[in-house]
């Protein structure tokens, strides 16, 4: 096993296997490997008449969205239930409290409640990171989203379906596709792209919705939608958040379409078999044109699938990290 | 120890199964081998069988009654059973009997695809170890091993017995 990397060793136990999840940025490539077979053997499970596995019976997942969601929510619940453990979620609302007190207090009350796990969004930048640093031992802390830092769960569940329908990455032009700028998927989809071996990723995107720094994920960046998705094998379009638009970064949903939007015209200057990704919520006619959202090679329905698998995955090796560093732990205290 | 040649012992389990089939008046068994080694032994015997029927792979990984304490195997496969299981006969192998956990792990799993009508366990060795009121139906060999003992099965080709010794027990 690769030792833990210096970046985030926060979410790896004393064995470097995974004991949190809180980002993709230094996990290495075997780890991200690891996640993508397990969830393929959990593909295979969701097929079944039985879609149900006794993995995690006994154990409480706790599901803690301080941020609207519907797609990521229900399919944790769905993969927690399916590894037979027992689920609870909380909406939890962020706003009038700062953001420390919210957590700390929200944080103290979980806990009370004995779960073994929690799944966790929130608006603010970092609010996986800091839960797991100053939960009680042995429980384990998953990303749900966290601001524009990270949604780890949805850039492997986007790994999932590329290398199910594309293959090996190392032979793959990729493109994504929209507001660079905000989208905590972006993030995570240039990091796990670059660690699985991806020689060309393509950011595409207006001047005001680019972040700065965007090199340190060896990315080649485009403002000329047309230029950027030639040849591509796969479009990652991602949501334009409309409430983006007040702040002056766009001038309307009608110009975004007309400059940025993935019509047909435009996806046939893509590979014939490129595949078209998109985290949902579409906005149809915004990023996005309607046919192209339903034509056969848009995978955005199958992500929804893999995205159970990628999950149940993520769970049941979490928990695994979770029982292996108790066990390490309680052999330290023998020995003591 | 002299340790048992799964090449001398895979025709005379053939010739068992045929026999225990028989008596049962099962005419058509579907076969299933688990992860790793039943698969090998499931593969031997079919080919000395002479049969052209598909093998169903059961991987066991989610299925473990000791996840809490070992965790999760970081190389799960996908299990695939290319037939259905409801009402079917089924012929279940595996290499190694010990403890009997396993087999109580793949009877569940088995079981969440549908309702056989029978299952027969056939196992290349039986290590007399079992913690479990499970009992093969047809064996190739049994040992009675040393406490720090084990036995793993190598292959597939060919397939073949290695004594183990643990250090730290």
């Amino acid at each position: 096993m690769t030792p833990p990397a210096p970046k985030c060793p926060l979410q790896l136990n004393d064995q470097g296997r995974l004991r949190h999840f809180l980002s993709l940025d230094g996990l290495p490539r075997s780890m991200l490997t690891e996640i993508l077979d397990t969830a393929d053997s959990f593909l295979e499970v969701g097929a079944r008449a039985v879609k149900k596995v006794p993995l995690m019976r006994g154990m409480t997942v706790c599901n803690v969205f301080f941020e609207n969601s519907t797609r990521t929510r229900t399919t944790f619940e769905l993969a927690a239930k399916r590894l037979s453990a027992d689920v609870i979620t909380l909406n939890v609302s962020t706003s009038s409290t700062s953001k420390g007190e919210t957590l700390t207090d929200t944080l103290r009350t979980l806990e009370a409640m004995a779960a073994d796990m929690f799944v966790v969004r929130h608006a603010d930048s970092g609010a996986a990171h800091f839960i797991a640093e100053h939960v009680s031992p042995h429980v384990a802390i998953i990303n749900g989203g966290d601001g524009r830092h990270a949604h780890p769960t949805q850039g492997m569940l986007d790994m999932l379906t590329i290398r199910r329908h594309k293959g090996d990455f190392e032979q793959l032009k990729v493109a994504i596709v929209g507001d660079i700028l905000h989208s905590r998927v972006a993030r995570s989809n240039m990091i796990a792209l670059k660690t699985l071996g991806c020689p060309d990723i393509r950011v595409i995107a207006p001047k005001t919705l680019l972040p700065v720094g965007l090199e340190q994920y060896g990315v080649n960046v485009y403002t000329d939608v047309n230029e950027g998705l030639k040849d591509v094998d796969v479009i990652i379009m991602l949501r334009l958040q409309r409430e983006r638009m007040q702040g002056g970064l766009l001038p309307s949903e009608g110009e975004f379409y007309r400059l940025y939007g993935l019509s047909e015209q435009r996806l046939a200057l893509a590979h014939p078999d490129a595949i078209i990704l998109h985290p949902g919520p579409i906005n149809r006619g915004v990023e996005i044109d309607s046919a192209v959202a339903d034509c056969p090679r848009s995978m955005i329905l199958n992500q929804v699938t893999y995205g159970i698998a990628i999950r149940m995955a993520v769970l049941s090796m979490t928990m695994s990290g979770q029982n292996e560093q108790r066990q390490l732990d309680a052999e330290k205290q023998e020995s003591l | 120890m002299s340790l048992p040649d799964p090449a001398v012992l895979i025709p005379a389990m053939a010739r068992q199964l045929q026999a225990h089939l028989q008596a049962q008046n099962i005419d058509n068994p579907r076969f299933v081998g688990i992860h790793t080694g039943g698969v090998w032994v499931a593969n031997a015997l079919l080919k000395e069988l002479d049969s052209q029927e598909p093998l169903g792979i059961l991987n066991v990984s989610f299925y473990r009654d000791d996840f809490s304490r070992s965790g999760l195997h970081p190389q799960v496969r996908p299990s695939e059973l290319p037939f259905e299981i409801e009402d079917q006969h089924l012929v279940l192998i595996d290499d190694v009997l010990m403890s009997g956990r396993t087999i109580r792990a793949a009877l569940n799993e088995l079981f969440d695809y549908g309702r056989p009508a029978s299952v027969t366990l056939l196992c290349l060795l039986d290590l007399n170890a079992r913690e479990l009121p499970i009992r093969p139906d047809i064996v190739g060999a049994t040992l009675s091993l040393e406490q720090n003992q084990r036995v793993k099965l190598t292959g597939p080709e060919p397939l073949a017995i290695q004594l183990q010794t643990l250090d730290n027990l």
